[in-house]
C-alpha cells in the first residue's frame, strides 16, 4: 500500500491536509480529507452574555467574521424575540452583500480563478493571482486591489472594523449611515457591479470560449451527485442575509424547506475518530458513508448548491447569467463542482445588484435602528448563507441571557464529505497504475477540493505564490518512493 | 546585497492576521521587493521541511500570529524561534491568547465532551471522539494533539517583540515594516511595537466627566449619547484598561471596547487594572451597596480577561 500525504494543503479554519493511499497495483483505494484543528467555541461560549457572541464569534473565521457576526445576531434577535427596525435590518443587508461580492471576487481572481485563466497544467508557478494579471493584463489586477479597498472600506464604514465588525447587537445595529456616507458608498458600489459584469463576461471569454474547459467542468472526475442546500426568499430566491434553507434532491427535487427554528430537525453531524472537523448530513435521509445518490444524506452548500436550491436570483443582471449557467451546462441541477465557479461569480454579481438596491433604498439613512429587547431572553437559531455555506448559530440562554448551550454548523463544515468525495473522485480519475504523478494531476486534484473554497484559501493566493503542496509517495515502510514538490 | 528575509507563520488563529497584513494594500509590493519571503504558508509555496532545513538563525524577522493550541502549534513555534534572529508575537492571540483562550476558562474534556458527544445535532452513539492516531483499512492516519490550555507563543519560546490587536491595524503593522525596511533600530526587546504608549480612552473622542456610577448597563439594555463616555453611561467598556493604537475604533462605532489591544503599558494583568479603574468610580462606599452595584456586571472574568487570559495572572481556571 503507497501512501500519499499532501500536507498542508491549505487552510480550512486551520491546516487541512488529504491522505491518498494507492493499492498495490498503484491505482487509489481511498483518500481521506483532515482537518487537524479544534478551538471549541461551542463550550468556553457558555457562560458568556448572549449580546457579546456577535463580538466573540467573529474570531471563529477571521477570513469571514462578517458571516459569524450576522448569523450571530440574528440568534441573538432570535433569543430576545425581537423584530428590529427596519432599517437596521437593511443596514445590516447591505454589509452583508457588500461582503459577499468582496468575498467572492478574492476566491474568483486569487485562487480558483488561476486554473482557468492560466490553465489547470500550466506551470505551478504561474497558476496564481500573477499569471492571471500576465494574462488578463494589469489593469485587472488593479481593479481586483480597488474592489477589495471597497470591501474593506464599507466593513470599517458600516461594521466599525474592517476585520472582526462590532456594530450589530440584538435589536438592531450601533450606528447609523449619513446620507453623505451614503452617496460615497453608492459610489463604491456602482463600481463594484460594473465589476461584477465585467468577471462574468471575462469568465465568458476565458472559460465558456474554450471547449476543453467545458469539457473538463462537464466531466465525471469533477461530478458529484449529491443533495443541494441553500437559503432562499419567500419566492424561493437566493438570499444571503434571511429566508428559509431549501433542500433538493439529486434531480432538483426539494425534498424539505425549513425554518432556522426547525435545523435540528434537519441537519444531524457524524464523527470520524481521524478529523476534528465533524460530517454533516440530512437527518430524514440519514448517514451512509461518504456515498452519492439520493440515499445518502450527503448534501453540499456552496454557491452552485444555493443556486440548484433556489427557483432563480432576486436581481436582474444574475438572473439572466443564472438562466444561461443552466441552459449551458444542460438543466438544473447541475452537479459538476467546477462550476461552482460560475456560481460564484453570479452571485457576486447578484450580491452587487442587491447592495445597489439597498444604498439606494430611502429608509438606508433612517435614525430608528435599534429595538431595546423587553420579552426574557430563552433560545434562538440564526442562519445567513456564509460564502463557503450555510451557517448556523444556535443559542440557548438563562433568564438572564447568559449562554447556557451554544451549537455551530459552520459554512465549510457542511462540505466536509463531499469535499473528502470529490477528492477521491478526482484522484480515481487521475492516477492510474503506470503514471507518473507528476505536478499537474495534483493540481487537477487540488481543484476538486479548491471549488469549495474551504475557509481562508480566498485571501491565501493574493500575493505571489500558490497553494503549497508536497506529495510523498511512500511504500510500506515509510519510506519514500516519489515526492513531488511544488515551490 | 542579499534581501533580509521574512517569515509569517499562523498557529492557532483565525486568519484575521494575515487578513490585516493583506489591507497594507499596495504597500504589500514594498514588503515583496524589500525582503525575501521564506515563509508564509497563506500565501507562498514553502513547506515545513524548507524550514526544517535552513541553517538555524536564518530568518532575519518572523511575524507568528495564533495561540499555541496543539502540539502542531507548538513544534512551529519551536522550529521558527530556532531558525529566526527576531521572533515577534504578532497579534492578540500570540501575544495574549485572545479569544480562543477563553477555553482556559474549562478543560480539554468539556471541549470534546461539547463537540462530539453532546452537541444536539450530533448523532454519535459509538461516543467517537478524535484520536491524536487512527488505525483504517489502508494505514494510518495521523492528527496533533489537542493540549489542554492555551498557550502564548512567550510561554513556549523566548519572544523578542509583540504587536497586539485583534487583529493589529494594517497602519500600525506598516509602521513596524517600515522601520525594518528602512534598517532603524528597533526598541530594546521584550518591547511591545505598532501600538500607542497610552490607554484607549486617550484615543476616544468621548467627553469625559468624573466618574460616579451607582448601576451597569448591558449593552443591549440602553441606547448611548454618542459624544459621552461610555463607561460615564454605566456601559462596561474595556478603554482604561486597554492600551492605545487601535483608534478608539469600536467607541467611535458606539460599542463599548472589549480590550483586543491588551493591557497598557507597566500593567501585567489586563483584568486586575480593569477592576482596580471600576473600584474607583463606584458611587458607593458601604461594602454591601458595593458589592450590589458590581453584581451588575454579568461575566466580569469573560469581559476584563476577554483577549488575555492566557497571559494574565489567572492562566487557567483549574476546576469549572
Amino acid at each position: 500500500m503507497k501512501h500519499i500525504k499532501i500536507d498542508p494543503i491549505t487552510r480550512l479554519e486551520g491546516h487541512g491536509k488529504i491522505d491518498i493511499f494507492l493499492n498495490d497495483d498503484g491505482e487509489v483505494a481511498n483518500c481521506y480529507f483532515l482537518v487537524p484543528e479544534l478551538r471549541g467555541f461551542e463550550q468556553f461560549c457558555v457562560g458568556r452574555p448572549v449580546e457579546e457572541m456577535p463580538r466573540i464569534t467573529t474570531r471563529i473565521c477571521g477570513v469571514c467574521p462578517e458571516a459569524h457576526h450576522m448569523a450571530s445576531v440574528k440568534a441573538c434577535d432570535a433569543v430576545y424575540h425581537i423584530d428590529i427596525p427596519s432599517t437596521a435590518r437593511k443596514l445590516r443587508e447591505l454589509l452583508y452583500n457588500v461582503f459577499m461580492a468582496g468575498d467572492h471576487t478574492l476566491h474568483f481572481y486569487a485562487l480558483g480563478g488561476p486554473d482557468f485563466i492560466v490553465g489547470p497544467d500550466a506551470p505551478a508557478a504561474q497558476r496564481n493571482i500573477l499569471g492571471v494579471v500576465a494574462k488578463v493584463g494589469v489593469e485587472v489586477g488593479k481593479k481586483v486591489i480597488q474592489m477589495r479597498a471597497h470591501h474593506s472600506e464599507i466593513m470599517q464604514l458600516l461594521g466599525g472594523k474592517k476585520v472582526h465588525q462590532v456594530t450589530s447587537l440584538p435589536g438592531g445595529v450601533s450606528k447609523g449611515l449619513t446620507e453623505e456616507e451614503r452617496k460615497s458608498t453608492e459610489a463604491r458600489i456602482l463600481e463594484m457591479v460594473e465589476f461584477g459584469k465585467f468577471t462574468i463576461k471575462a469568465f465568458e471569454d476565458i472559460v465558456l470560449k474554450n471547449k476543453a474547459y467545458v469539457d473538463l467542468i462537464l466531466s465525471d472526475t469533477y461530478s458529484l451527485r449529491t443533495y443541494s442546500m441553500g437559503l432562499v426568499d419567500e419566492k424561493n430566491k437566493v438570499n444571503f442575509y434571511d429566508g428559509k434553507v431549501r433542500v433538493v434532491d439529486p434531480e432538483g427535487k426539494e425534498l424539505v424547506k425549513y425554518s432556522p427554528n426547525e435545523y435540528l430537525d434537519n441537519v444531524e453531524e457524524h464523527v470520524e475518530p481521524w478529523t476534528y472537523l465533524k460530517f454533516p448530513y440530512l437527518k430524514k435521509v440519514g448517514w451512509k458513508g461518504f456515498m452519492e445518490g439520493k440515499e445518502s444524506g450527503v448534501y453540499r452548500a456552496t454557491p452552485l448548491s444555493r443556486l440548484n436550491a433556489a427557483d432563480g436570483m432576486g436581481t436582474p443582471l444574475a438572473q439572466a447569467e443564472y438562466e444561461r449557467m443552466y441552459s449551458t451546462l444542460g438543466g438544473k441541477p447541475v452537479h459538476a463542482t467546477l462550476a461552482t465557479h460560475w456560481a460564484r461569480i453570479i452571485e457576486l454579481l447578484g450580491a452587487t445588484e442587491m447592495a445597489l438596491d439597498l444604498v439606494r433604498d430611502p429608509e438606508i439613512t433612517g435614525t430608528t435602528i435599534r429595538t431595546i429587547p423587553d420579552k426574557t431572553p430563552t433560545e434562538g437559531v440564526g442562519i445567513v448563507e456564509a460564502p463557503r455555506g450555510t451557517l448556523t448559530h444556535h443559542y440557548i440562554t438563562d433568564e438572564r441571557g447568559i449562554l447556557k448551550k451554544v451549537n455551530l454548523i459552520v459554512g465549510t463544515t457542511n462540505n466536509n464529505a463531499p469535499i473528502s468525495m470529490s477528492i477521491k473522485k478526482a484522484a480515481q480519475g487521475l492516477i492510474k497504475k503506470g503514471v507518473n504523478v507528476t505536478d499537474g494531476i495534483l493540481n487537477m486534484i487540488e481543484m476538486a477540493f479548491r471549488a469549495y473554497d474551504p475557509c481562508l484559501a480566498c485571501a491565501t493566493h493574493s500575493l505571489p505564490g500558490q497553494m503549497p503542496l508536497v506529495v510523498r509517495i511512500r511504500d510500506k515502510n515509510g519510506e519514500i518512493l516519489q515526492e513531488i514538490k511544488r515551490l | 546585497m542579499a534581501k533580509p528575509k521574512l517569515a509569517l507563520y499562523w498557529a492557532a488563529s483565525c486568519g484575521g492576521c494575515d487578513i490585516a497584513v493583506l489591507d497594507i494594500e499596495d504597500k504589500i509590493l514594498d514588503v515583496a521587493n524589500h525582503f525575501d519571503i521564506v515563509f508564509w504558508p497563506c500565501a507562498t509555496d514553502f513547506k515545513y521541511s524548507d524550514v526544517e532545513a535552513m541553517p538555524d538563525k536564518n530568518i532575519d524577522v518572523c511575524l507568528f500570529n495564533g495561540a499555541i493550541r496543539t502540539s502542531e502549534n507548538e513544534k512551529l513555534a519551536k522550529l521558527l524561534r530556532d531558525k529566526s534572529k527576531v521572533l515577534v508575537a504578532f497579534g492578540s492571540c500570540a501575544h495574549e491568547g485572545c479569544i480562543p483562550a477563553l477555553a482556559n476558562l474549562t478543560t480539554k474534556e468539556k471541549i470534546f465532551r461539547t463537540a462530539y458527544l453532546e452537541s444536539p445535532s450530533t448523532k454519535n452513539s459509538d461516543g467517537v471522539t478524535p484520536q491524536t492516531v487512527t488505525r483504517v483499512p489502508e494505514g494510518e492516519l495521523e492528527i496533533p494533539e489537542f493540549w489542554e490550555i492555551v498557550r502564548t507563543l512567550d510561554q513556549v519560546v523566548p519572544v523578542d517583540y509583540y504587536i497586539p490587536g485583534c487583529p493589529p491595524q494594517s497602519t500600525q503593522i506598516w509602521a513596524v515594516l517600515e522601520i525594518l525596511i528602512q534598517g532603524k533600530p528597533l526598541p530594546p526587546p521584550g518591547s511591545v511595537i505598532g501600538a500607542g504608549e497610552k490607554t484607549c480612552c486617550d484615543e476616544c473622542p468621548r467627553e469625559r466627566k468624573e466618574k460616579k456610577l451607582k448601576k451597569f448597563y448591558r449593552p443591549t439594555e440602553i441606547i448611548p449619547d454618542p459624544n459621552v463616555c461610555l463607561l460615564d453611561q454605566g456601559i462596561i467598556c474595556m478603554g482604561p484598561a486597554t492600551r492605545s493604537g487601535c483608534g478608539a475604533l469600536c467607541v467611535k462605532a458606539n460599542v463599548p471596547c472589549r480590550g483586543c489591544y491588551g493591557a497598557p503599558p507597566n500593567v501585567t494583568d489586563q483584568g486586575a487594572k480593569m477592576v482596580s479603574a471600576l473600584s474607583s468610580v463606584i458611587d458607593a462606599h458601604d461594602p454591601e451597596e458595593i458589592e450590589k452595584i458590581l453584581d451588575q456586571i454579568v461575566d466580569p472574568l469573560g469581559t476584563f480577561y476577554r483577549f488575555s487570559l492566557s497571559h494574565s495572572l489567572l492562566r487557567k481556571v483549574e476546576s469549572v
